[in-house]
């Protein structure tokens, strides 16, 4: 599997194929903690907002939310400990990236939460990672005990005023715990059901604290944004969105892995053709998943001589978003109703049951995706699905709802003819009768 | 509806302590402190996740005496132990085998063959997915993305990750496993 960058310097990468990645020494002798120095050297958290702010670093874990822009709703003036939590729940289907990150250069991660705790005011953390990834916890906790004992970690850290501890934390096999609220909820101990937005956690999260829940590589950018300075950070994407981009590659692609790109990157084609070195076995491009599994389906028309440039709005312009970057790329062997059948089946099993159109809907969508599959398909069950479908989104209590939706909604619009051909036999074949008398 | 449905109201009687009560050695006892003291003092109740994966590990199961040891140490009510408990895969309420062979069944893992990786697991160890093998060895699951879909198809045996699998690779696993000299390379702490 390949770990690098295309199209620019690595950044986040830069350390990951180094000997002993993960030792402090390492990450000392390769620029690590100069952030963290650099801002407890006479930054105040203010002044560290701004640079994130300045740049134009977006949220990594779905939603892109501007994290500076986020940082700045806690509150200054509460009274309340503060908490920053690193959300390592990574479960979104086709997203590796995180997993990296942490195996291999787990300092960047606690520098970046240090120097984010000292910004916050925040002086307990935590580290949520899911619980399969247990072997990164274990390295996880190895990092934070070698910080520890050098000072970087605990009271009075590198002699200065500045007291700040992290911990880790697992989850235990829960999709929805990636989601803010449900992590939030985990981590009190409890069952991982989202809590009612407003309050965002900013403002009441952990604890009821004011809280910044920030995705592994939003924390991971952050020494580099105060080293670089966040123009020279946002330069190296967009104006809208800043820095550049892991994205995690599997599927039918002869190259699959974790690709740093800068943001905007100028063509998807190329990035599949040549970058990840085209199509395994000569096969034909047949369809993209872009950002993780709840985002819109791309069928090769939309990518070929297209010029997707590979950043927020230019997904959204071809069709599809950005999400996680869990980018599953498919052949023409695949049969489009089996891929999105297999992700209603994941969006079911991970429904947290708190809310009815997204508990029952998922599973209606399961019966009706396997009544098809076992050549009982009513023609009518296309647009079924899709009315379950508009019943789910936009009418659950959280945003996993909605992505159960998308993938459906998308494909059948896409791909109408892989969902015809499971429904046509019935209309011409043996059952015909009955199929008919149903419509 | 009346007072008694509210959930912070305490329960109308004294829970039932149940007699039997897990106990652990002092270096686990230790341990358990270590997990304790990372979260406030009020807030003990945060330590439930860490705290079944250390009652997994040293019982192979989350049972009964293991949900009365959690409920004292932290503090709540059996219930409230059950309550988390059952809504997360990986804590077993049930006893599962001694080698959990998970295998990941979303998609990129799809596309990359996990279907003939789980069709070779279950008829080498005679069980479908979902199931315990007689001797209590072997559980096999199939789960949902692992993480690990650039190296797909993918299985984990208890937290161990084994990666861009051919049959050839599961029977050397599952012939460890088998002798009983495979070696985990990955504990909870
Ligand atoms: C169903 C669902 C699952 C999510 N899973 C993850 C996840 O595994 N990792 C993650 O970082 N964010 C996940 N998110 C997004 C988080 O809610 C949140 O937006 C994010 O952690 C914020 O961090 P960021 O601003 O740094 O991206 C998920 C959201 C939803 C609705
Ligand atoms: S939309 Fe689904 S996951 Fe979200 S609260 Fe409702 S049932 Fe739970
Ligand atoms: S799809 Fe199998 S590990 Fe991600």
């Amino acid at each position: 599997m390949f770990i690098g960058a295309i199209g620019c310097e690595p950044l986040q990468l830069r350390r990951v194929h180094l000997e002993h990645s993960r030792s402090l020494d390492v990450y000392r002798r390769n620029g690590g903690y100069e952030a963290l120095k650099q801002v407890l050297d006479g930054m105040t958290p203010d002044a560290v907002i701004n640079e994130v702010k300045k740049s134009a670093l977006r949220g990594r874990g779905g939603a892109g939310f501007p994290t500076g822009m986020k940082w700045s709703f806690v509150p200054k003036d509460s009274p309340k400990a503060r908490y920053v939590v690193c959300n390592a729940d990574e479960s979104e289907p086709g997203t590796f990236k995180d997993r990296y990150l942490m195996e291999r250069d787990p300092h960047m991660l606690i520098e970046g939460m240090l120097i984010a705790a000292y910004a916050l005011g925040a002086r307990v953390n935590y580290i949520y990672t899911r619980g399969e990834y247990r072997y990164l916890i274990n390295i996880m906790d190895e990092a934070l005990d070698e910080a520890r004992k050098a000072n970087l970690l605990g009271e009075k850290i590198l002699g200065t005023n500045f007291s700040c501890e992290i911990y880790t934390h697992t989850g235990a096999g829960a999709y929805i715990c990636g989601e803010e609220t449900a992590l939030l909820s985990s981590l009190e101990g409890m069952r991982g059901h989202p809590r009612m937005k407003p309050p965002f956690p900013a403002v009441s999260g952990l604890y009821a604290c004011p809280t910044v829940v920030n995705n592994v590589e939003t924390l991971t950018a952050v020494p580099d944004i105060i080293k670089m300075g966040g123009e020279a950070y946002q330069k190296l994407g967009t104006e809208k969105s800043g820095g550049t981009k892991l994205w995690s590659v599997s599927g039918h692609v002869k190259r699959p892995g974790v690709y740093e790109l800068p943001m905007g990157y100028d063509d998807m084609e190329k990035f599949i053709m040549e970058d990840c070195q085209g199509i395994a076995g000569g096969r034909q491009l047949k369809a993209v998943i872009p950002g993780g599994s709840s985002v819109y389906i791309m069928p090769a028309s939309d990518i070929l001589g297209k010029d997707v440039r590979m950043d927020y709005e230019g997904l959204v312009v071809a069709g599809s978003m950005v999400g996680s970057g869990g980018f599953m790329v498919m052949d023409g062997t695949v049969d489009v109703f089996e891929t999105t059948k297999n992700l209603t089946e994941f969006y079911k099993h991970e429904s947290c049951g708190w809310c009815t159109p997204c508990r029952e809907g998922t599973d209606w969508l399961v019966k009706v995706f396997k009544r098809i599959a076992d050549g009982e398909g009513r023609p009518e069950d296309a647009q079924l699905l899709l009315d379950i479908c508009d019943n789910i989104e936009g009418k659950s209590f959280c945003p996993l709802g909605d992505a159960a939706s998308w993938p459906i909604q998308s494909a059948i619009k896409k791909f109408p003819e892989d969902f015809k051909r499971h429904l046509l036999p019935l209309v011409a074949g043996a059952k015909e009768d009955a199929a008919l008398s149903m419509v | 509806m009346s007072q008694q449905f509210l959930p912070d109201n305490p329960l109308p009687q004294e829970a039932k302590v149940p007699e039997e009560i897990a106990r652990f050695s002092p270096a686990v006892e230790a341990e358990i402190d270590g997990h304790l003291a990372k979260y406030p003092p009020e807030r003990r109740r945060s330590a439930m996740l860490p705290l079944m994966f250390i009652v997994q590990r040293e019982r192979g199961w989350l049972d009964k005496p293991g949900v009365a040891y959690i409920a004292n140490r932290l503090g709540v009510r059996i219930t409230d132990v059950w309550e988390t408990a059952t809504f997360y895969s990986m804590i077993y309420t049930k006893p599962a085998g001694k080698y959990h062979v998970q295998i990941c069944k979303t998609l990129s893992c799809k596309i990359m063959g996990a279907g003939n990786i789980t069709e070779h697991c279950a008829q080498r160890l005679g069980i479908k997915p979902g199931e315990t093998s007689a001797d209590g060895k072997f559980t096999l699951s199939e789960v949902e993305c692992l993480g690990s879909c650039g190296t797909a198809p993918m299985l984990q045996v208890g937290f161990d990750f084994h990666e861009n699998l051919t049959t050839e690779k599961v029977d050397e696993i599952l012939d460890a496993c088998a002798r009983g000299d495979y070696k985990f390379a990955v504990k909870v702490r």
